[in-house]
């Protein structure tokens, strides 16, 4: 600690290019930040998946609807616990870009597959007494000043109701919260009797896909392929696969997130390597006569490279803490206007600790060159350049 | 080990001192069998044209380099093949170097830059800011402690250069052209600055100058002329 303000007071020499610099690293933790809220909210599901949790959807494409007589085949199937299902519903409220989930689904079946929803029982009580029931998640209540009570039209992109419109009505009976931080709780899920009475046009009768409980999550694979095998050369055949895959799959649909993400923040740091080495080579290069100064005065060679990599290590740690603090800051309040598009959209706190690593690794390697060179200078040849 | 009982009663012992510096495929030969004896508490003054070769004796003698033939022995310690981590904790306790440029760090206060040396020792930060306040005061720049190089003449900055070399107490005060960027009266000064610290405080000093009035302070006076030393001045 001693050495600080020694540390100091080499960034505040040229404090324009420092702050430049400075603002250059702002810039791109900013961007990392962002960058993993976006991977987060696009592939962050993966994690919180449940092992023994199985998608089953239509062989060839998820908008292919599915019998709901599959449900009671797929629990006879050995290894399966139970199944239930969900349909894609794509509603919006009053303005479509008020966009977010709507399924219809079998309320009591659909929370014990799901006990990363928390609704209190009294809410699912007043579910099952109210056709026209839904609960809803708390970010869109509290988006939407929704509360318990409330009569909410949801106008439908696919579903007629039965008066020819889409527009639904649904009364909301429950708020439901998640079990852990990255839970969605934007979704919307109503009753399916309600929407299988009431839609016409098509698909009564029919479900979006299937979720099925296995009773062990090693047989996950074994249980897959019976699933597929019995419904094998029907009219709807399945393709089933561990809701984490069904996961990264919709999200591979936009491409390889984690690669696109590596891609681009590997172009920016490697900018940021380039622009940061540069400045603290210039650093020591004017201040090689001071250099010399300190070495003659007892400063050793270590010492020295210990003072340069401590510069760089401080710039960028103070960009690397503005910029991962900015982006803490802000993807709150983009995460709001985002809520219906990528409903997990959060900075996590594992990207954070890895920022900071990053911001350190950073000066260490913009450092290591200036800071070797600076550690060879000859004292003699460095005060013949004062 | 220390300085203040050097054997046969010699502080600085040079003896047999060659100097080579290669360019490119030249040899340069900058000293060529110097022999020298400076006694504690001795102020010697080290005369000679540009080239002669006066700074680089200076840095054999202060540790800055090594000779391509021949023995620097200060004190007990013959510094010429102590390894490079030995020799820079050797300068911090035992030499204070005060420079033509002052060579202060800009960003740092006069304190500050006294305080540097102090940075290598085991003080704490209270006795750190003890030391830089003697020292100061002995410089008669503790009204100034607080203010960057810039704001300081020149003359206050060479003060500010010798409250650091003298801030670790170190016996051997090796300075180099101190007053060659000074007018006369801040020149005067710092001599008289230097003088004192010889004569009130016992500190061996070697001053390398082109200045015959500033060699005068001196107690005895060498001369360098093309690496050769003499008693005698150059014709």
């Amino acid at each position: 600690m001693k050495y600080l303000h020694l540390v100091w007071s080499g960034l505040c020499r040229k404090k324009l290019r420092t702050s430049l610099t400075l603002l250059s690293i702002v810039v791109a933790f900013v961007l990392f930040g962002f960058l993993a809220a976006v991977q987060e909210a696009l592939v962050g599901g993966v994690a919180l998946a449940g092992a023994d949790r199985l998608i089953v959807r239509e062989k060839v494409s998820i908008i292919n609807l599915l019998p709901i007589s599959y449900e009671e085949r797929m629990e006879r199937i050995p290894g399966v616990d139970f199944a239930t299902h969900q349909t894609w519903f794509g509603g919006i409220y009053q303005d479509p870009k008020n966009f977010f989930m709507q399924n219809p689904v079998e309320p009591e079946k659909f929370l014990k597959m799901h006990p990363e929803f928390i609704l209190p029982p009294d809410q699912l009580k007043a579910w099952l007494e109210t056709r026209t029931g839904a609960i809803v998640g708390r970010r869109t209540a509290d988006r939407f000043h929704w509360k318990v009570g409330d009569k909410v039209p949801i106008q439908s992109s696919i579903w007629s109701n039965r008066d020819g419109s889409r527009h639904w009505d649904f009364d909301i009976v429950g708020i439901f919260d998640g079990k852990e931080k990255g839970t969605d709780t934007t979704p919307m899920f109503f009753r399916y009797d309600y929407f299988d009475e009431g839609r016409q046009g098509f698909g009564q009768g029919e479900v979006g896909w299937y979720t099925i409980r296995i009773k062990d999550p090693s047989q996950a694979a074994e249980v897959a392929k019976r699933v597929d095998a019995e419904f094998e050369n029907s009219s709807a055949e399945t393709k089933t696969e561990p809701e984490g895959a069904f996961i990264q799959a919709w999200a591979s649909q936009i491409g390889n997130i984690v690669f696109i993400v590596a891609a681009i923040l590997s172009a920016v740091f490697f900018t940021i390597l380039l622009v940061t080495g540069n400045t603290m080579a210039q650093a020591v290069r004017e201040r090689t006569g001071e250099i010399g100064v300190l070495k003659a005065i007892g400063f050793t060679n270590r010492q020295v490279l210990f003072l340069v990599l401590a510069e760089s290590c401080l710039l960028t740690v103070i960009g690397g803490v503005v910029g991962l603090g900015l982006a803490r800051a802000v993807t709150p309040v983009m995460a709001a206007q985002l809520s219906g598009l990528l409903p997990l959209f959060f900075f996590p706190a594992s990207a954070l600790l890895l920022g900071f690593g990053l911001s350190f690794l950073l000066g260490l390697v913009t450092g290591i060159f200036p800071a070797i060179s600076a550690m060879r200078l000859s004292v003699a040849d460095s005060l013949r350049r004062m | 080990m220390s300085l203040d009982k050097p054997k046969n009663g010699a502080l600085v012992r040079v003896e047999g001192v060659e100097k080579v510096f290669h360019r490119g495929s030249e040899d340069i030969h900058v000293l060529a069998n110097v022999n020298l004896q400076v006694a504690a508490g001795e102020f010697l003054s080290m005369m000679g044209p540009s080239g002669s070769g006066k700074s680089t004796l200076l840095n054999l003698i202060g540790g800055l380099d090594r000779p391509t033939n021949g023995m620097v022995i200060v004190g007990d310690d013959r510094i010429d093949q102590l390894p490079d981590r030995i020799l820079a904790g050797w300068r911090a306790r035992h030499i204070g170097f005060v420079f033509q440029l002052y060579n202060l760090m800009p960003m740092l206060t006069a304190e500050r830059n006294v305080e540097l040396p102090l940075l290598l020792t085991h003080l704490t930060r209270a006795e750190r800011k003890k030391h830089v306040e003697i020292a100061l005061e002995m410089v008669g720049l503790s009204h100034r402690a607080r203010h960057y190089p810039r704001t300081l003449s020149g003359g206050e900055q060479q003060r500010v250069g010798i409250a650091r070399g003298i801030v670790t107490d170190p016996t051997l005060l090796l300075c180099d052209e101190p007053t060659g960027d000074l007018d006369r009266k801040s020149g005067d000064e710092i001599l008289d600055l230097l003088q004192a610290l010889n004569r009130e405080h016992g500190k061996a000093i070697i001053m390398v100058t082109h200045d015959p009035h500033a060699s005068a302070r001196a107690a005895r006076t060498v001369y360098l002329n093309k690496g050769e030393l003499s008693l005698e001045p150059v014709k």
